[in-house]
């Protein structure tokens, strides 16, 4: 599927598996559920070691970060699912998982993902979007840049604005 | 006052903009009305009864000349010509027409305002003490505090989706707090600890709505430098943990509630150990920059003039007699007063002011007041630095406009909401019952005799007219198809805060200002003396005495 990644609409190869999938037995790039990765963490693994493909998460809004955060630097990918657009606890996560976890691999938004959330996603430590189906994936590239101004520190910028203004002369 | 720099100014036009394309794609149909709703939340637009709703920022209620007459121009221009003043230090206009509101959010944008987060479950606009930078009382100036936390909570990217909206209270006055900071989802009081540290006193879980609570005391003394971490701890446990599944429930009290103060504190802290030493730890260089945006006007040197004000309060003409005692308050100034602009003239919805009342206000803040006026979250206007000795001249000019209705703080100062005459979410008109109180007691002797009470009127359970914490509360219920009233005593928003008490079966649009008429006059008969304020009356003697003359009897059904 299309998706943005960096800015640019890439295709996207990664399958994210549901919970009753069994594991395939050609190479792919697969995402699984926080409960299937802590369960099946070996034979996940296992596949990436061997060459099979790589290993990401999805995470729901009510996940708790703590269990993953052993497997973390394993994986090649989080996504994190906005069932609704107006659930706003994936933008919590992601921060979380940039500033405070160190997590510098795929953050991807998958779900209920739509323009006009795009630029506070990308804000959270987002830098890939699946976005939600129907939606034109060309015109949601312009929201990355109708804000210029931010006030806050936050993935994007670790310093608030006032801290530059006082850098300013 | 604040003054945008080009950052601001870059943000209000680009939003301004990003509107205008949003309203386009929701006009070709390209989003539907569900996925443009938040958007049009985010900038204030509501869809009420009979049109498009826009509610303008106007942040801690600071308002210049200009941009009163912007506001005006507004009115005239896209609304019936009038807007009308809420609870929150805002603007609504209730006539608008979609495909005017980019151009309307432009003309904000070159006077420094917006709509920006005015509605939406995000953070909306950070009130204070309309008296901020004059009261006598005041410890320190909010302000500075309320800009920054503005500009911290605008397009904040992780709290754009709250589980429900967000309104921040800031208070420099600890002994007299005019903001209600204890009704919102975060108070924040300016104190100082025994050794005399100044530093904030946060507050969170305080509400209204259908189920009222007291904001408990997350944290007694923060230091300044913390201000912003600390709320960014709150807002993000708030924001992983508020419910989410049920509407009613989703406000930060219910969570603050069901967690217990306790626990929820010790979330809020563990949190905040993370972050407090990250990038938003403040600066003292910070803070001094914006405290010099709200350094006092160039003041005279004059002498006190509280003889001549009370020589006018003695007078002969009744009206400046009253004006003075009533709507003429106290300054840290020598010389200056604040004077309080009823918007509660008798006949009129409480809080609307005309294009024309605005023309003329902002005219007046120009000659009386260097330029400047407040919005107060009882829905009038203060004239902040007026010389004591031009009251006379001032009242005589604001009677020409019909605002120097001499009532503040009386009776008919009312708070109320919009009710079902434009609400879609009220259950019965509130403003009438405004208006037919307002008409009843219109006499100046009478209001000057009950003293202090408050009466706040709310069209539905969401409490927006804070019935609640009225002295003398009236809430708005449908009773099977039927407009009807409860009735609530003893509610109190400031340092002595306290929930209206619901006095018995509710009344009929026919008999609730006789109601109230029956509580005065209760009040009045059993007070010890007119020192004996209502509220004062009512915590001494409870309920009884009210519910016997209100039902005749104690079993109130």
């Amino acid at each position: 599927m299309e998706i943005i990644k960096q800015g640019e609409i890439v295709t996207s190869a990664w399958v994210h598996l549901g919970d009753d999938e069994p594991l395939p037995a050609h190479a792919a790039d697969l995402t699984v559920s926080l409960a299937r990765l802590l369960e099946q963490r070996e034979p996940l693994l296992a596949r990436a070691r061997e060459g099979s493909g790589q290993v990401g998460v999805r995470l729901t809004p009510a996940d708790e970060l703590d269990p993953l955060l052993p497997v973390l630097p394993e994986l090649s990918l989080v996504a994190i699912e906005f069932p609704k657009f107006t659930d706003g606890r994936g933008y919590s996560l992601a921060r979380l998982l940039r500033d405070r976890h160190g997590y510098r691999g795929e953050l991807r938004a998958m779900g209920h993902v739509l323009r006009d959330q795009l630029f506070y996603m990308h804000r959270c430590g987002f830098d890939a979007f699946e976005l939600a189906p129907g939606k034109s994936i060309h015109d949601a590239l312009e929201a990355f840049s109708e804000l210029s101004v931010r006030y806050q520190a936050a993935a994007d910028d670790p310093r608030p604005l006032f801290r530059r203004r006082s850098a300013a002369p | 006052m604040y003054q945008y720099d080009a950052h601001d100014q870059r943000l209000v036009e680009e939003r301004a903009a990003q509107f205008r394309g949003q309203v386009q794609r929701r006009l070709e149909g390209s989003i539907t009305e569900d996925e443009f709703k938040p958007l049009r939340l985010q900038n204030g637009l509501y869809m009420q009864l009979h049109a498009y709703m826009l509610r303008v920022a106007i942040p801690y209620g600071l308002l210049s000349s200009t941009q009163l007459r912007m506001l005006a121009t507004i009115a005239r221009e896209h609304d019936k010509g009038y807007g009308h003043f809420s609870t929150r230090q805002n603007i609504q206009f209730n006539w608008i027409k979609l495909e005017d509101v980019p151009r309307i959010l432009d003309a904000l944008a070159r006077v420094q305002m917006h709509a920006i987060q005015t509605s939406g479950n995000c953070i909306r606009n950070t009130t204070s003490d309309h008296l901020a930078g004059v009261a006598p009382d005041e410890l320190e100036d909010p302000r500075p505090y309320c800009e920054l936390i503005r500009q911290w909570s605008t397009f904040h990217p992780e709290f754009a989706f709250l589980p429900r909206k967000f309104k921040i209270a800031v208070t420099g006055t600890p002994d007299d707090d005019r903001a209600a900071v204890r009704f919102h989802d975060i108070g924040v009081r300016i104190v100082e600890d025994d050794a005399g540290q100044r530093g904030f006193q946060i507050l969170a879980g305080g509400g209204m709505g259908r189920s009222p609570h007291i904001a408990p005391v997350v944290r007694e003394h923060l230091p300044y430098e913390h201000l912003l971490s600390y709320l960014e701890s709150i807002l993000r446990v708030y924001n992983r943990y508020g419910r989410r599944d049920n509407k009613y429930k989703a406000r930060i009290k219910i969570l603050v509630a069901e967690l217990g103060i306790d626990e929820f504190r010790s979330q809020v802290e563990a949190e905040w150990e993370q972050i407090r030493d990250g990038a938003l730890r403040l600066e003292r260089a910070e803070i001094d920059r914006l405290k010099a945006f709200f350094a006092p006007p160039a003041y005279r040197e004059l002498p006190s003039a509280d003889l001549q004000l009370q020589a006018q309060a003695l007078g002969a003409d009744p009206a400046l007699r009253y004006f003075v005692a009533n709507n003429v308050l106290g300054h840290r100034q020598p010389g200056y007063c604040a004077v309080m602009v009823s918007l509660k003239a008798p006949g009129r919805p409480p809080g609307d002011a005309s294009d024309s009342q605005m023309d003329a206000l902002a005219d007046l803040a120009d000659e009386y007041s260097f330029g400047e006026l407040v919005v107060t979250h009882t829905q009038n206007l203060v004239l902040p630095h007026v010389e004591q000795t031009r009251v006379g001249q001032l009242h005589a000019a604001l009677r020409e406009h019909e605002l120097a209705t001499a009532n503040a703080g009386t009776l008919t100062d009312s708070i109320c909401c919009p009710g079902l005459d434009f609400c879609n979410l009220a259950n019965a008109r509130s403003i009438p019952v405004a208006i037919e109180i307002g008409e009843r007691f219109e006499r100046l002797d009478y209001l000057s005799d009950l003293g202090e009470v408050s009466l706040k009127i709310s069209g539905c359970i969401n409490a927006c007219g804070h019935h609640h914490v009225g002295n003398i509360g009236i809430l708005g219920i449908d009773k099977i198809g039927e407009e009807a009233y409860q009735l609530m005593l003893g509610g109190s928003p400031g340092n002595d805060a306290s929930i209206g008490q619901i006095v018995g079966r509710a009344f009929s649009r026919a008999e609730i200002v006789d109601a109230v008429q029956t509580v005065l006059e209760t009040y009045l008969g059993g007070r010890t003396g007119e020192d004996e304020r209502f509220l004062d009356y009512f915590r001494r003697v409870g309920l009884p005495p009210f519910k016997e003359a209100l039902y005749g009897d104690h079993q109130a059904r």
